[in-house]
């Protein structure tokens, strides 16, 4: 997906994992998954970085799919699509 | 010499046979190093692979209670001095490198609390949360003098065999 895309797209679920270090931004993002139905898309705020290699690994390991990340500033937003 | 090709034969069988699973040996009771194994252990958990923890030595007191803990039998002199000098339970264990005297753990835990990073306890909790299987050395228990009471509810009780055919059923292991 581009970014245009990314930011247009409706998201279900926002999980604000912002000042949190790892592993917070994973298990909050887990956790906030919960509460996304199938197919939805999961947005995840993080201000560390590392999140934005590790959502992507983490999404492919349990079967959801990782649609892509926007950098905001101080902040990256990943977007990811319930697939499990 | 058909024993090369046969042991490779029955190690590739072994593997094969092998499914998802982190096993982690804790040996160590020291903040840090119990940091980490918590980190490693919620994120795995996370990513849905089957974590056991098994505590050993000093690592059993990680699970310790804080606090007074009414005892079923009374513990013998040794026990008690084992008991009184070991740390008790995730809030009393300090850093294995530039501790000087408690300053540096007190230094860290502040940093780590500025910077949102999950506590041993919350990190204990979560694992907790997530199906983490937390097993106790009996044989360290029984040397110490450490008691069931002592630890914290919903710990498992095992020997060597647990943790040899719970790692030998798993493809990662680790020591801490």
């Amino acid at each position: 997906m581009t970014e245009i895309d990314l930011k247009n797209i409706k998201v279900d679920k926002t999980v604000d994992a912002r000042g949190t270090a790892c592993p917070g931004p994973l298990l909050e993002a887990k956790r906030g998954m919960a509460a996304v139905p199938m197919g939805g898309i999961l947005e995840v705020l993080s201000s560390d970085i590392g999140t934005t290699e590790d959502l992507p690994l983490w999404a492919n390991k349990v079967g959801h799919q990782c649609l892509g990340t926007i950098e905001e500033a101080g902040y990256w937003k990943v977007f990811v699509k319930k697939g499990k | 010499m058909a024993d090369g090709a046969s042991v490779a034969g029955r190690q590739s069988a072994v593997q094969e046979k092998r499914i998802e699973g982190l096993t982690m040996l804790i040996f160590s009771g020291d903040l840090d190093k119990a940091l980490s194994a918590f980190i490693v252990a919620n994120g795995a958990a996370a990513m849905d692979i089957p974590v056991t923890l098994f505590f050993t030595f000093w690592g059993v007191n990680i699970m310790r209670r804080e606090g007074q803990v009414q005892l079923l039998e009374k513990k013998t002199f040794m026990e008690s001095m084992f008991g009184w000098m070991m740390p008790k339970g995730p809030n009393k264990l300090v850093l294995s490198n530039m501790n000087m005297g408690g300053m540096g753990t007190l230094m860290l835990k502040k940093e780590m609390a500025k910077k949102n990073v999950y506590s041993l306890p919350k990190l204990i909790e979560e694992a907790r949360e997530q199906g983490v299987r937390l097993v106790i050395c009996t044989m360290t228990m029984d040397i110490m003098g450490i008691k069931k009471e002592e630890l914290m509810p919903g710990v498992e009780f095992g020997g060597v065999t647990t943790f040899v055919s719970t790692a030998n059923e798993g493809n990662m292991t680790l020591f801490i």
